[in-house]
């Protein structure tokens, strides 16, 4: 392989690992501010997270990307391509996180909340100090899972010519023609990927637990059970 | 900005056809998935560690990895090794192939809780092996489940777009092509996204009424 062409496998990686990252953290906003709106006390706020939640889980990935690429414009604005996948990317996983953090949330035992109350904590102490440090333990390890899925999504843009990963494999079979090395090698790639971002959450969720004084999962592998 | 809507709905007929397609590609692919789901759970339980570890193995490394790299893998390498097959049936199977990894993990969760109380009576009744999961255990495991399986159909029909990666024209495929033809492409793309979520949120109506029907499970 020319190094011409194993520039653009290191520019499809950086591509790919900057899409996830930058995607997760965009995602993770969308995903508190509509999860913990939804157990807000004005209707409407939680009619509108709802909305998000409920329509961003429902529209394919690939179907917003295409729409953020080729609507958007339409009414004015020109989205730099890495920046319409990152924003695409977001929006969808950060609707399935939502309802993590909503989960999440619900799964603090209802003393803890009344005990803050009892304290005179203000609604942002009990949130900060109380629910929160409890409930963000309980989201890691499905967080694991939408962050898997996100790496996962991120060759979607491939499909409207962003140069992540899958892309530069495209480009490496189309000039080499050994496709099945090159698809398999691909593959092989974003396992590895995953396994890190794996292992990253696993670290995580032992410092989180730590934190709480709660018993530390042990190993660095596996992942939690999927939900649908 | 001119966002006609007169076109959005002349993309309709486009978007029936391109439905078709996807909801055939999201029922075979189904079949595939629960089948070879409850196989892969039921390797991944063997008590030979020489099957239950590269049949886990395979499982995380399939789950882990992009369904479209897997599409364009099968589409460009089942042909070399002689087996051609249309790029909708491969895209279906791809597809099928990808959530199985998932509907293993639903069916492990429900093999797990069965309780151990009814492996030990199936053993008392010297029940064979296959008796027993016939008669004994899937009979239990299988209905708390479809509730979560129900969900893998909203979850593999939103991934059908993908296998216009691999030539098959649905919906977004159909909108594209739409687009490339009169140089407007909002609005079948519009077109597409709208029937997806309508579609979407009405497998989601249904499956909510299937965890209705079946999420009790009288024991």
């Amino acid at each position: 392989m020319s190094a011409g062409l194993m520039a653009y496998v290191w520019e499809g990686l950086l591509n790919t690992l900057l899409l996830t990252v930058f995607g997760a953290l965009l995602g993770l906003v969308f995903a508190f501010v509509a999860g913990l709106a939804r157990s807000s006390e004005r209707k409407v706020v939680r009619g509108i997270a709802m909305v998000y939640t409920e329509v961003f889980r429902g529209f394919p990935a690939l179907v917003l990307l295409f729409a953020l690429i080729f609507i958007v414009p339409q009414f004015g604005f020109q989205l730099n391509p890495l920046f319409a996948g990152v924003l695409a990317l977001a929006l969808n996983i950060g609707a399935y996180a939502a309802e993590v953090v909503r989960g999440a949330v619900r799964s603090v035992p209802p003393g803890q909340l009344e005990a803050a109350i009892a304290l005179n904590f203000t609604p942002l102490q009990r949130l900060r100090k109380v629910i929160l440090p409890q409930a963000i333990v309980a989201m890691i390890p499905p967080f694991t899972n939408n962050l898997i899925e996100l790496l996962k999504a991120t060759s979607l843009v491939s499909l409207v010519y962003i140069s992540d990963l899958t892309f530069a494999g495209q480009l490496l079979r189309a000039s080499t023609g050994e496709t099945a090395l090159v698809f398999f090698g691909l593959l092989v790639g974003y396992g590895v990927i995953a396994l890190g971002f794996t292992v990253v959450m696993k670290l995580l969720e032992r410092m989180a637990a730590r934190s709480l004084g709660r018993s530390v999962p042990k190993g660095l592998f596996g992942r939690a059970e999927v939900a649908a | 900005m001119n966002f006609q809507w007169n076109l959005v709905w002349d993309a309709v007929p486009t978007m029936l056809d391109g439905l078709v397609v996807a909801l055939f590609a999201t029922c075979i692919g189904y079949v595939i998935a629960l089948v070879l789901g409850l196989v892969f759970a039921f390797l991944r339980r063997s008590g030979n560690r020489w099957v239950s570890a590269p049949v886990g193995f395979l499982v995380e490394f399939i789950r882990s990895t992009p369904l479209l790299v897997q599409l364009f893998f099968f589409f460009y390498v089942l042909p070399l090794i002689g087996i051609s097959a249309s790029p909708l049936v491969t895209g279906a199977f791809a597809l099928g192939l990808h959530y199985a990894t998932y509907t293993s993990e639903v069916y492990r969760s429900g093999i797990d809780g069965v309780p151990a109380g009814q492996w030990e009576a199936a053993t008392a009744l010297n029940l064979s092996t296959r008796r027993t999961w016939t008669n004994v255990i899937l009979p239990q495991a299988i209905p708390r489940v479809i509730p979560a399986l129900a969900n893998y159909v909203i979850a593999m029909f939103k991934d059908t777009p993908q296998l216009l990666a691999i030539t098959v024209v649905e919906m977004l495929g159909g909108a594209i092509a739409l687009g490339s033809e009169t140089f407007r492409y909002s609005e079948p793309i519009a077109a597409a996204g709208i029937v997806y979520l309508l579609v979407a949120l009405l497998m989601a109506w249904l499956a909510r009424i299937v965890e209705r029907r079946f999420g009790q499970v009288r024991v």
